[in-house]
């Protein structure tokens, strides 16, 4: 068994108005030092013993339902799952 | 000319699309639940607004994922008239039959109200009851209507004319050039956010939207109806 680990932001060209509301709060309360915040996802999914190769199955839900790749980039891990 | 209105879990403006069809132009419209599997016998289909499985994962994301998107793109594929209003553009983003996607509103506020549209192409099967130009008042309700799309992909739509309509004066969500609503490139596909369906009886506060589905409707019976 696996665990896979997906992160999912938007993309870099896109703007994040809540991730830098966020920012803004940050900076207020203090910590100017934050230069900027961007919210996004995090799935974790359970993976059971499969003869399909794992990372191509995961790259292939991420582009298909998980995420969309005209807005968002995501990157995963894999992990042992106990 | 025969209708279909696809309902999701969770769509709600299914009634009003069916009623502006069935009441106020008098045509044939049915309900297809999403789990179905054919839509031959259907001449336009109609995705309706809502909130498509709660809205869950991203707005659209999961209704694609149904038995009956692939029906829908054959439809698309034969040419048929598909309009996707508000969650059914989204859908029809999120199924590739239109470029871009839609973002969060750009105050992340949900925005209900009626703006003013500017039709920028009236030469559409879905446009051609209205003048280039004119201004017509559509009511919108949606929290992520804020039309995104790469340079180059922009470019192509201005390029081949797909803009249909666009806010006129006060943009409520942040869209990319004031983009409301936009067509595939054949013409055949309508993705918009505003809700035609909503304003087609003076009674409610305006009939702008009937003209739409008039131009659908005349569109259809050039095509196929020999005098």
């Amino acid at each position: 068994m696996k665990k896979v680990k997906i992160y999912v932001t938007l993309r870099e060209s896109i703007l994040d108005p809540q991730g830098s509301a966020v920012k803004g709060s940050l900076t207020q309360i203090g910590y100017e030092e934050v230069q900027d915040l961007r919210i996004g996802k995090y799935l974790e999914l359970t993976i059971g013993d499969t003869d399909r190769d794992i990372d191509t199955i995961v790259k292939e839900m991420c582009e298909k339902v998980l995420t969309n790749v005209v807005i968002e980039d995501y990157r995963f891990e894999i992990e042992e799952a106990n | 000319m025969k209708f279909a209105v696809i309902v999701f879990p969770g769509s709600n403006c299914d009634i009003d699309m069916y009623h502006a069809i069935k009441d106020e132009l008098g045509e044939e419209v049915e309900y297809v639940w999403h789990t179905e599997t054919d839509l031959s016998q259907f001449d336009g289909v109609l995705i309706p607004g809502g909130f498509s499985y709660g809205d869950y994962l991203r707005c659209g994301a999961m209704a694609n994922q149904s038995n009956i998107m692939a029906e829908v793109k054959k439809a698309a594929a034969a040419g048929k008239p598909v309009l996707g209003v508000c969650n059914g553009f989204q859908i029809l983003t999120e199924a590739g039959l239109l470029p871009g996607a839609l973002l969060r509103n750009r105050d992340l506020k949900f925005m209900c109200r009626t703006v003013q549209l500017k039709v920028e192409n009236n030469n559409t099967l879905f446009t051609n009851h209205y003048e280039e130009g004119q201004v017509i008042n559509i009511p919108i309700a949606h929290g992520e209507g804020n039309y995104y799309c790469d340079e180059e992909t922009l470019a192509k739509l201005q390029a081949n004319n797909q803009i249909v309509f666009t806010y006129s004066g006060d943009n409520p969500n942040g869209s990319l050039e004031d983009i409301a609503g936009i067509v595939n490139e054949q013409g055949n596909v309508l993705g918009m956010m505003p809700h035609p369906e909503r304003a087609v009886d003076e009674l409610v506060g305006g009939a702008d939207g009937l003209e739409l589905f008039k131009s659908i409707v005349k569109q259809w019976r050039e095509n196929h109806v020999n005098n």
